[in-house]
């Protein structure tokens, strides 16, 4: 394996990636704000970049391949057995066992996930843990992987699933403690980033080569919406069952966070 | 340097169990499920340590000097009392990172070749290469849109249901309007806008000016920035190409 042009590469990459947001700072920061660069931020830097390539280079070579692999060997027509009805989606319990289990690993994995879920911690004085976080996010992306691979069998239109899956995020919203409603609304975005994406979008493709009359073009690109749809409902969920949970044990009172009801 | 070697050490032992899943889930479909052996295990273990360093750095690189940089910056321009020149940022932040975004790049070249397959552009390659960068420069300026009112937002400390569920009934209302072919393109435009570095730096920046405007909370009104650049890329490409152009 060739490790090491890949890592040359990769920051090659990761460094031009970078390239616009650093222009930004840096002109901002020096000619509107006008204050220097501290040294930290810079070594800080060097640091995410260094590190993102390597994440990058080591997803490349060693995981994604493997991942790939077998999101196309599970799709496979012949996978299914020669009496299986190929539009039946009754005989793909390994496709969505296999769809709901890469979902949560690659969800857990997610950089960008980790740094907003640390952030969510930190100034939440730990009302928010990172990892209860992460793990409501990742069943919600295996919640909602699974959900696609069954609307990609089946051959039901997205939008009936978008549709009916923001009407119940309305309701939640309602329902949830004001506090983690924007959270949650953030974690629609987050999830959809360099781990869980080429997996998923892999898993999509074959999906919908291997059964006949869906088109890749148009039906195997819809499990990134349903990857970022279903978190946003596990985080309203879990946020309501933890603070149904604190209601209910009497020596420990909820803790008022809201502002607008604090005195 | 003993510190960050044993700070290093605890975020390298975080990023294995934050792997550990992705590792079992693997290993099982492929031993137990599909039942083959993996291939070549010493170049899979020498990428798993590659991806576990790399988390562990990144992390520690985003709270040594990412984080920071966002909150200070939030708090200079909060101090300098300027909407003009915090608008123009939180514009410039989001149209920068967006339209370089390597998952965008493809994402926008895919749509123009459905695009062309569907017939509503001409088939040759420059057709297909203005539609896409035309795909991009409506991404880009609608998570600069996202980010100015997320600011604004804040600022005003307006609450943010009513702001994202009414946007997803205009993207529903924009839906109905739309050829098929623009809608998923659409609908994915909203998942890869927002990038592993942009994430953080985002979020650090809401969370920065809510914490120094006084009378708002960093919790309810720091967060919800990623949710708006999820949102306005939707928006804008179904307006845009599907209902002013008719996937044109």
């Amino acid at each position: 394996m060739d490790l090491l042009p890949g890592i040359a590469d990769a920051l090659l990459a990761t460094v031009l990636d970078v390239l616009p947001l650093v222009a930004v700072l840096v002109v901002f920061q020096i000619f509107v704000l006008r204050r220097p660069l501290p040294r930290r931020t810079l070594i800080g830097a060097v640091y995410v970049v260094i590190g993102l390539a390597l994440f990058l280079v080591g997803l490349e070579e060693a995981l994604f391949p493997l991942g790939r692999a077998m999101a196309r060997q599970l799709t496979d027509a012949q996978a299914l057995g020669p009496e299986s009805s190929p539009t039946d989606w009754a005989n793909y319990g390994w496709v969505y066992a296999f769809a709901a289990a890469i979902g949560f690993a690659t969800t857990i994995a997610e950089p960008a996930l980790i740094a907003v879920a640390r952030k969510a911690e930190a100034i939440s004085a730990g009302a928010i843990p990172a990892r209860g976080l992460r793990v409501a996010v990742a069943i919600g992306v295996a919640v909602g992987v699974a959900v696609g691979c069954y609307r990609i069998i089946a051959g039901i239109p997205i939008v009936y699933f978008i549709l009916s899956g923001y009407a119940v995020v309305v309701v939640q919203t309602w329902c949830a403690p004001r506090m983690i409603v924007p959270l949650a609304y953030d974690t629609g975005g987050v999830t959809t980033s360099t781990v869980t994406v080429p997996v998923v979008t892999a898993l999509g493709l074959g999906l919908a080569s291997a059964i006949p009359g869906r088109d890749p073009l148009i039906d195997g690109f819809g499990l990134i919406a349903f990857a970022s749809l279903f978190p946003i409902m596990s985080v309203l969920a879990y946020a309501s069952l933890a603070q149904g949970r604190r209601l209910t044990r009497k020596s420990d009172p909820p803790r008022n966070v809201d502002p607008q009801e604090a005195p | 340097m003993r510190f960050l070697t044993l700070r290093l050490l605890a975020l390298l032992s975080e990023a294995v169990r934050d792997l550990a899943p992705l590792l079992v889930v693997i290993g099982f479909f492929q031993l137990v499920v599909l039942r083959q052996p993996l291939p070549d295990l010493g170049g899979l273990l020498i990428g798993v340590a590659a991806v576990a360093v790399g988390l562990a750095l990144f992390v520690h690189g985003l709270e040594q000097g990412l984080f920071p940089l966002g909150e200070n910056m939030a708090g200079a321009f909060a101090r300098k009392g300027s909407l003009t020149a915090l608008v123009t940022f939180a514009f410039a932040l989001g149209f920068g990172t967006t339209i370089a975004e390597p998952a965008l790049i493809a994402v926008a070249s895919e749509g123009a070749c459905a695009a062309a397959a569907a017939e509503f552009i001409a088939a040759d390659p420059p057709a297909i290469a203005r539609y896409a960068l035309h795909l991009r420069l409506t991404v880009a300026v609608a998570v600069g849109i996202a980010l100015v009112v997320g600011v604004i937002r804040i600022l005003k400390g307006w609450p943010i249901h009513v702001l994202i569920i009414g946007g997803y009934v205009l993207v529903g209302v924009l839906t109905l309007f739309s050829p098929d072919e623009i809608v998923a393109l659409a609908y994915d435009t909203g998942g890869v806008t927002t990038s592993t570095i942009t994430v953080p730096l985002v979020t650090a920046l809401g969370v920065g000016l809510a914490t120094v405007i006084r009378g708002r909370n960093p919790i309810t009104d720091g967060f919800g920035l990623i949710a708006f650049a999820s949102l306005t890329p939707m928006m804008l490409v179904l307006l845009v190409f599907g209902v002013l152009a008719g996937g044109r």
